[in-house]
């Protein structure tokens, strides 16, 4: 399969459950070892690097489930992962992440069991930023989040987005982000099966009844 | 990592210190040598289980041959007095370089596995320690080898005399724990206790957690083997039978007791099990029986260890 995340835009990868989502993102970040093919992050191939390695290089991962860290406060889930040698002009603060998010200005000294999902999502985008990355990938970053903390969250993304910061988005709740995305990839059993626009994808009604199931 | 704590731990924790300040001018007063004895043990075996807190408690890693540092420390005063070398500056050198030499190499390999082949391999090479020691009879092999005098320090910091061993001991102990205090709340000591519960997504977040672990791990040993050259000049005596793997189970003993995890917790559970030892043992000698029911029960019902309970005060 051929995926391009163009720099500044946000991208999605579609695809019903089991189809290879999760397995591509692994594979990008060098969880899964790749027999063959190319991966490359900003012309340099990252394929053997170990996982620390090409985090460091610039990609923020928002994993399926969250992951944050129960036996850590929130400021010290932010703050542990914190990358300070980016060597970007302007890098993420705690206090610019509160800013980003609220809500998790009042539970900064909360341990990351004692937050709601959506607390603990938007904590996971801004362990995410903290680390300065020119890339953020979202693994299914709002499954079994309510409606309006999902909305929250495009919102939010709009904002990195405008930022300059690339976004690849694996999400099913495809009608609500696609005013803000940008390109689509739609994978079946490992294989991408379609890619386009925003606006194809919207014409094309059969498409997402075929593999998306909706 | 403990919650953060609140005031009425912290002023048991506070009182309890300024107790173990004061206990020798008390234990003089009321002429009770032996109790001074025991606490100047109990302190320094709670300085042991305090390191080996460091790489359980906070960093998961469950080391069965964590007293091989302290035997290590303990020999690195009797080798250099055996050859009438008494410098403490030497010893404790000795004592740093050599710990933090074998951890480096152990650990290099012990890291690479994880629960109980980690356990497993620890244990190994502790025994491998125990059994070099015991086939050096020019040390005294499992006869052991006595330290005619203690380390050499400059008069107003000298080991000679019990208070002032105790003073040594007590000195120590309120470094290792602002030490540890300071560790765990930096970025470093983060990045451990985050990956003792996900080792795999702090990776993702770009850290050689294997790095990380590693520095942890040479540093517990080194506070090990630093308990281990106060233990060597306290009991004037060395022998491997103080690295047998048995003694690193009680070690996890009193770290579970006193509360996995928690500054203060491996201290109480170290004084905790060595004066039930010692209670038990003048009731009955079949005290061995009552100690292990007492034992099972507290890892059974007393979840969170003693400083579980006394965080409950918070509440």
């Amino acid at each position: 399969m051929g995926l391009e995340c163009k720099e500044g835009k946000l991208t999605t990868l579609l695809g019903r459950n089991g189809m290879g989502k999760t397995t591509t993102v692994k594979s990008i970040i060098g969880k899964v070892s790749v027999t063959h093919g190319e991966i490359s992050f900003r012309g340099e191939s990252i394929i053997g690097m170990p996982t620390y390695d090409i985090i460091r290089k610039g990609i923020g991962l928002v994993p399926e489930g969250r992951h944050i860290f129960p036996n850590l406060s929130v400021k010290e889930n932010l703050v542990a992962t914190a990358n300070k040698n980016s060597g970007l002009a302007t890098e993420w603060t705690v206090d610019q992440v509160v800013e980003f998010f609220p809500a998790l200005g009042d539970r900064l000294n909360h341990m990351g069991d004692q937050l709601s999902g959506g607390e603990q999502q938007m904590l996971a985008i801004g362990r995410a930023l903290m680390l300065n990355p020119q890339m953020l990938i979202l693994d299914e970053a709002t499954e079994g989040l309510a409606p309006l903390v999902r909305q929250e969250i495009w919102n939010r993304l709009v904002e990195i987005k405008q930022l300059g910061i690339t976004i690849l988005l694996i999400d099913k709740n495809i009608d609500e982000f696609i005013d803000i995305s940008d390109f689509h990839y739609i994978i079946e059993k490992g294989r991408q099966v379609w890619a386009g626009p925003s606006r194809e994808l919207v014409d094309d009604s059969g498409l997402k009844a075929r593999y998306l199931g909706i | 990592m403990a919650k953060p704590s609140g005031t009425r731990s912290v002023k048991v924790y506070l009182g309890m210190l300024f107790l173990l300040g004061i206990a020798p001018l008390l234990f003089q007063w009321t002429n009770q040598p032996f109790l001074l004895d025991l606490l100047s043990r109990g302190l320094i075996i709670g300085i042991a289980a305090l390191s080996l807190n460091l790489i359980l408690g906070y960093g998961g890693m469950i080391s069965l041959g964590h007293v091989a540092y302290l035997g290590i420390g303990a020999y690195c005063v009797g080798i250099p007095a055996y050859y009438d070398i008494y410098d403490g500056w030497i010893h404790l050198s000795l004592a740093v370089v050599t710990c933090a030499l074998f951890a480096l190499i152990t650990g290099a390999v012990s890291l690479r596995t994880k629960g109980v082949y980690f356990i497993m391999i620890t244990m190994a090479f502790s025994q491998m320690i125990y059994f070099i020691f015991l086939s050096l009879e020019e040390y005294g092999a499992d006869d052991g080898l006595v330290i005619y005098a203690r380390s050499e320090f400059p008069v107003w910091i000298n080991m000679e005399g019990a208070i002032s061993m105790y003073y040594w001991i007590f000195g120590l102990l309120i470094l290792t724990l602002f030490f540890i205090h300071r560790l765990v709340r930096s970025r470093f000591g983060r990045v451990i206790i985050g990956s003792k519960y996900n080792d795999l997504r702090m990776q993702s977040l770009g850290f050689n957690t294997y790095g990380y672990r590693l520095t942890c791990y040479v540093i517990s040993a080194v506070i090990c083997g630093l308990a281990g050259v106060l233990l060597g000049n306290f009991t004037s005596f060395i022998s491997p039978e103080m690295m047998s793997w048995t003694r690193s189970g009680e070690l996890i003993f009193m770290v579970i007791i006193g509360g996995t995890g928690s500054l203060f917790g491996p201290l109480f559970g170290a004084l905790s099990f060595l004066f039930l030892e010692e209670a038990l043992s003048l009731i009955t000698i079949y005290w061995h029986l009552i100690f292990g029911g007492l034992l099972i029960a507290l890892v059974l019902f007393g979840k969170g260890g003693i400083d579980a309970w006394l965080s409950k005060l918070d509440k």
